[in-house]
This record gives C-alpha cells, sequence and structure tokens, in this order.
C-alpha cells in the first residue's frame, strides 16, 4: 500500500489544535513549553470551553504565549499573573481562568502573588513550568536551581550554604488550605505527556465545578540554558531534577497523598 | 484480527530537528534528512514508511507541532 492512500482526511488522527496560531514557537528547538501550550490548547478545545476561557500570560520564555494560544488572554506584569487572574476570576466568576508561568515568575518575583492566591484558594488553573534556570535571560540560577548545577550567576556550582536549597514551591502550595489539586508532571515523553494532559484537564474540570485552585507543575528542559542538545537534556532532567521533583500526584480532591 | 497502517507528514519549515520524535517512536520509522530547511535545520522525515502504525507518539511529543499523523485499517 502505498503512503498517499493513507495519507488523506478521513484518516487524520492528530495534527496541531485549531487554538494554537501559525505563528511559529519562539522557544529554543526541543523545549518543553511548546508541548506543555499544545497540551493546555488541546484539553481547552476538547472540553469544548474556548470561549469562556481567559489566560494570563507571565513574563519569562513564554511572555508571548497569547502570541501562540489562539483564545482571549492577556499577559501580566512579571510574576503578577495569579494576582491579575484572580480579577478576573473575581470579575467574571462563570469563567475559566488559567495562567501559564515559569519558574522565574512563578518561584521568584511571583512567590507573594503565588503563596497568596492559593492560599486564599481562588478558582483558577495555574500551570507552572519549571526548568530550573532563567532560560530567556541567559541562564541565570533561579530559586529552582539544583545543588551543583552550574548557571551563568552560578558558574562554580549552585552552592547551599550561601545561595539555599531549591525550592519545591508545589510541595509547599499543596499544604496550603485553598488548593484543590497539586500535582507535578513531564511532557518530555509520549507517556508522560499523556499524563500531563489528563492532569491538566482534571484540573479544569475542578474549575468548572468551582473546587477551588488547581496547581499543573510540568518539569521541563532547557537544553540552552543547559547547554546541552534537546536529547541530552532530557536524559539530564530524568537523572537529575526528577530525584528532587518527583513526579506525580500531590494532593488530589483537597487530600495530601 | 485488523492490521493498522500509519503513516506521518512533517511540516518542514515547522519541524526545528530537536529530534525528541526520534526515542519515542518504538518502530524506529523517523529519521532526520540531510538537507535543511529555511530557517537551517535538519527536519525530521519518515525514512522507514513502512514500519508505522500510526501511535501518535511522535505528535504528542513535538513542541512545535510540526508533525500530522493519519491512520487506517487494512
Amino acid at each position: 500500500m502505498d503512503v498517499l492512500d493513507i495519507i488523506k482526511p478521513e484518516n487524520r488522527v492528530f495534527c496541531k489544535s485549531k487554538l494554537m496560531t501559525d505563528t511559529a514557537l519562539s522557544y529554543c528547538p526541543g523545549c518543553g513549553h511548546g508541548t506543555a501550550h499544545n497540551l493546555a490548547m488541546e484539553v481547552i478545545d476538547e472540553m469544548g470551553i474556548v470561549e469562556d476561557t481567559i489566560g494570563v500570560a507571565p513574563v519569562g520564555c513564554s511572555v508571548l504565549a497569547y502570541d501562540f494560544m489562539n483564545i482571549d488572554m492577556t499577559q501580566a506584569a512579571h510574576g503578577r499573573a495569579p494576582a491579575v487572574a484572580t480579577a478576573i476570576a473575581r470579575t467574571w466568576p462563570e469563567k475559566y481562568v488559567f495562567t501559564y508561568q515559569g519558574d522565574g515568575d512563578l518561584a521568584a518575583i511571583g512567590s507573594a502573588e503565588t503563596l497568596h492566591t492559593c492560599n486564599r484558594g481562588e478558582n483558577i488553573v495555574i500551570i507552572f513550568v519549571n526548568n530550573g534556570i532563567y532560560g530567556m535571560t541567559g541562564g541565570q540560577m533561579a530559586p529552582t536551581t539544583l545543588p551543583g548545577m552550574r548557571t551563568s550567576t552560578s558558574p562554580y556550582g549552585r552552592e547551599i550554604e550561601t545561595m539555599g536549597s531549591p525550592l519545591k514551591m508545589t510541595e509547599l502550595i499543596a499544604n496550603l488550605p485553598g488548593v484543590y489539586y497539586v500535582t507535578r508532571q513531564a511532557v518530555h515523553t509520549h507517556k508522560h505527556a499523556r499524563k500531563a494532559k489528563k492532569a491538566i484537564k482534571k484540573a479544569f474540570e475542578n474549575t468548572r465545578l468551582k473546587k477551588g485552585l488547581s496547581f499543573v507543575e510540568i518539569v521541563s528542559n532547557c537544553n540552552s540554558g543547559w547547554k546541552m542538545n534537546p536529547i541530552e537534556s532530557n536524559e539530564w532532567m530524568v537523572e537529575n531534577m526528577f530525584p528532587y521533583f518527583p513526579l506525580g500526584d500531590i494532593k488530589v480532591n483537597g487530600k495530601l497523598k | 484480527m485488523a492490521k493498522v497502517k500509519g503513516a506521518i507528514v512533517v511540516d518542514t519549515e515547522k519541524c526545528k530537528g530537536c529530534e525528541v520524535c526520534m526515542p519515542v517512536c518504538q518502530d524506529n520509522v523517523i529519521s532526520m534528512s540531510k538537507e535543511v530547511n529555511r530557517k537551517g535545520y535538519h527536519y525530521a522525515y519518515m525514512s522507514d514508511p513502512k514500519a508505522c502504525n500510526g501511535c501518535t507518539n511522535c505528535g504528542l511529543v513535538c513542541p512545535d507541532r510540526a508533525i500530522t499523523v493519519y491512520r487506517m485499517k487494512v
């Protein structure tokens, strides 16, 4: 059988979501941001909530998320996405509001907004992409940088004595009573991507049921920041990031696991 | 049991040649081309079309969603 017999519109089983624009993603090759964007948009498309969803883009690599996601979006000052999302969610309680943030945005400059939004238990979804580095500004050390990891501002590796330990934002947030669902996922293989998609879907379902805040962390790679090729960076992530940031559900239905 | 045949179409201008799709393909269907696209990336292509079963793994991990997957029963 010829390949051209298979390539017909009626046989199409997978293609780019129509909620992603045709703009070329500004991310480096192999970056998990692209997959995370697409998974979120696919979930919104499958749930049929396009008209009622409002996203908040952060500052960081994903600052241009509003160019890539073909839905209603706004963009917040650095770290303030949860505060902006709070305002939107309170103004339109029936809307689905989500923020899409990186670790420099959510865990560093926006730690206060994130903690207090989670503590208040606003009815929003937070998608947190953690790659352990400031990607956009040139690979500086982030709060989530692993011990001993070399970055442009920790050229001899992160020292715990002087620079502190990596911040486990997700575990910290899971202990707050207002938070309903907390999970940590990855997107580097098809199995992880399918699980991450399910987690994002569950998070939006929680918003539909007005259960409170859902927090989905996605451990990702930053191949240019880590100075590796995409495949190496994914392997490095499995070996080094996952022991410190173990994958899985941390809080389900308001109960810690 | 019905056999399933698959095929992928790669948007060569969108592909950034990150090779993330290669390890997730259990049948080793995908290779990187010798040619480059306009941005200078070696794009993915279906080097072994007979082996593809349209599992969608490659499409799911492609950050740029450059891969469209087709599948049919034969």
